[in-house]
């Protein structure tokens, strides 16, 4: 598989609080990430808040300035692409957010909404398009001439998707898009994406903290903390094995609906560290149950530890639990 | 546990009078809680699970634009129906709430070891030392590292998961018989939660407090729930003890939500679509008639489902159900 997206060294640095006579300090929103997202894949990145994943997904649209490294669409270089060089690459990248509530205009139809990318792009078709839209993502025609607010939250996070899909993108970059809806209708917003993919041959990048969900939507995830990455696998690799002892934690710690596997979970003491002030090397040592003193001198390269799994941890001798592991680690409870 | 529960809730109703007629928010809901006991509310939004954890603390606006009926007997006394002096002195007294959102429900202007002080003082009439001696104990005891260092920070100084230890530190500061905990890891990430989760167990074990956990979150109850009351529509769709639920549901909906929340342990099978609940999360202004789930139900009969409502029927032991089929969908 070609690699649609090839991400190399990619930081983006804000910089806060600088003054007159005062330096600015930097918080490393991302810092140093190197990712490649293949063509017809469903890549999930996870990681908690403060981890730079939504970060990562602005860049690749280039609604953000990245401050170093480069990113490349379809081989070419978009890292600085100004605003006009950008619009026809526009049509080829879209985004659906997570708020189904905040990024629909209240005021404007469904129809309008879904056609404003066309208006964008200066096309016409637009009733016939947003009606093709609509349908791909299981609307009715009579949908279009609603107002968000006379919507559920699925129907309208539904619009959000017809709205990124109107100009027929290769890549989707999917930022929660599920975390804000009920329970009862996540999984429809799932099924409608993982169908999506396979009709259109979509590349989907799914920015997530639910791991239940992203196990079961992914092809590959990958792991962030405070920047960079720490992991990189195919989902039943990942899950199976984990390589770094913040994948295990961040496993361990998803709620399971399975009062049975009431696991003897790894408690992280503390809280991530702040992206001001990181820690020299590795930023999960301080809070790590297997950390070493070489851990805490230079942060450890991501580097690959088995074909395609990919690891910035540097100690191979220790196993790590797994959901998916039988006996030992699953207390039953009761 | 002692058999006489330390919360009776009975024929709770809550009801909003808006401009487009009345909204019936929860209908005749009745539960008990045992001493030392967790139980989970769950249910998604328009359930009524919010609407009832403020209706129980009194915290719903006092006007004619709500109206609450029923009993919810705390050790006899019924919260719904005492003098307001009273209410005050139970709540944050021995019946106490953790909200979701511990930055909006902490004073911003005020540092933390003061507010948690001021809980102490108010409700247990310590001077101003004793409780703020009382307040690096509570402080200290919520896992707060250096608890004594951090008594003049202000709430914005904090994380999100210590900002809820600070929220929890004033809630336990009375020892409370009852603490009402309304989605408190919502907002916090999953290893934040998954610390705040085991505190509050351990906590209980200390104190041996009751809880009503309310969540959206399946993977939540089986951690934390000893009984569960799923919630649908502003009514109690079924209620039953925490494997009980999670091995045999008879509500056609709780299973629906249980399937249809992906397993950890099929992580990349991906097999197949998720079986989904379809349509929407009814709309409280308009309820369909007869079983609210009936539109979004597999087993729903025509003529049946829809036209009269099922009640809320003894299952087995120690469950409840409200279903007009449930007896030949477990068979």
């Amino acid at each position: 598989m070609t690699a649609l997206v090839e991400l190399r060294e990619l930081r983006k640095w804000f910089p806060i609080g600088g003054g007159l006579f005062r330096r600015a300090q930097q918080v490393k929103a991302i810092d140093g990430v190197t990712l490649d997202i293949r063509r017809g894949e469903i890549l999930s990145l996870v990681g908690e808040s403060g981890s730079g994943k939504t970060t990562v997904g602005r860049a690749i649209l280039r609604l953000l300035e990245p401050t170093g490294g480069t990113i490349r669409f379809e081989g070419q270089d978009i890292t600085h692409l100004g605003r006009a060089a950008m619009r026809p690459l526009r049509r080829r990248m879209q985004l659906v957010f997570q708020d189904p509530f905040a990024s629909l205009n209240p005021r404007h139809t469904v129809e309008r909404i879904v056609a404003a990318p066309l208006a964008i792009q200066g096309e016409g078709g637009g009733r016939q398009r947003v009606m093709e839209a609509l349908e791909m993502v299981g609307l009715q025609r009579h949908h279009a001439a609603r107002y968000p607010h006379e919507l559920s939250g699925g129907q309208r996070q539904r619009v959000g998707i017809a709205r990124a899909l109107i100009l027929r993108p290769e890549l989707l970059v999917a930022d929660e898009p599920v975390s804000a809806l009920d329970v009862s209708i996540q999984a429809q917003v799932v099924n409608l994406l993982l169908e999506l993919k396979e009709r259109l041959g979509l590349t989907i990048l799914f920015i997530s903290h639910d791991l239940s969900v992203v196990g079961h939507i992914s092809d590959r995830i990958a792991v962030m903390y405070l920047g960079r990455l720490v992991e990189v696998a195919e989902t039943g690799d990942l899950f199976r094995t984990p390589h770094h002892p913040y994948t295990e934690a961040l496993l361990s710690a998803a709620p399971d609906p399975d009062p049975d596997a009431r696991r003897r979970r790894i408690i992280l003491q503390g809280d991530i560290p702040s992206p001001l002030d990181p820690p020299p090397g590795c930023a999960f040592a301080g809070r790590c149950r297997f950390a070493l003193d070489a851990c805490r001198a230079a942060p450890p390269p991501l580097r690959e530890i088995a074909p395609g799994h990919l690891s910035a941890c540097i100690r191979d001798d220790i196993h790590l639990q797994s959901p998916l592991d039988e006996g030992a680690t699953y207390v039953p409870a009761g | 546990m002692s058999d006489a529960p330390i919360l009776d809730v009975r024929n709770l109703s809550v009801r909003f009078r808006t401009e487009g007629g009345e909204v019936p928010a929860v209908n005749e809901l009745s539960f008990t809680l045992g001493r030392g006991e967790t139980l989970a509310v769950v249910g998604e939004s328009g359930s009524g699970k919010s609407v009832t954890s403020l209706a129980l603390m009194r915290l719903l606006p006092k006007d004619a634009a709500v109206a609450v009926t029923g009993q919810a007997l705390l050790e006899g006394r019924d919260l719904l129906s005492i003098p307001e002096a009273e209410m005050r002195r139970l709540r944050g007294g021995a019946i106490s709430m953790v909200f979701q959102e511990p930055m909006t429900s902490l004073n911003p202007t005020t540092p933390i070891g003061e507010q948690v002080a001021e809980a102490v003082r108010l409700h247990r009439g310590m001077d101003g030392r004793a409780a703020r001696e009382e307040a690096v104990r509570l402080l200290d005891l919520v896992g707060i590292p250096a608890a004594r260092q951090r008594l003049d920070d202000y709430p914005h100084h904090l994380s999100g998961g210590m900002r809820q230890r600070v929220m929890i530190a004033m809630a336990l500061s009375c020892d409370p018989s009852v603490l009402i905990a309304d989605e408190p890891t919502t907002a916090l990430d999953v290893t934040i939660q998954a610390q705040i989760l085991d505190l509050l167990r351990r906590l209980q074990e200390r104190t041996g407090m009751a809880m009503v956990f309310i969540t959206h979150n399946l993977g939540v109850v089986a951690e934390i729930a000893d009984r569960v009351l799923v919630m649908y529509g502003g009514r109690a769709v079924e209620q039953a003890p925490l494997r009980p639920l999670f091995s045999r549901p008879l509500m056609p909906y709780t299973a629906g939500l249980l399937r249809s929340v992906p397993r950890m342990e099929l992580a990349g099978r991906r097999a197949g679509p998720l079986p989904a609940i379809p349509g929407n999360v009814p709309d409280p202004r308009h309820m369909p008639p007869g079983c609210v789930f009936h539109p979004r139900c597999g087993h729903h009969q025509p003529g049946r489902c829809d036209a009269a409502a099922p009640v809320l029927e003894p299952a087995d032991e120690a469950r409840e159900v409200r279903c007009l089929r449930w007896r030949e969908l477990a068979a």
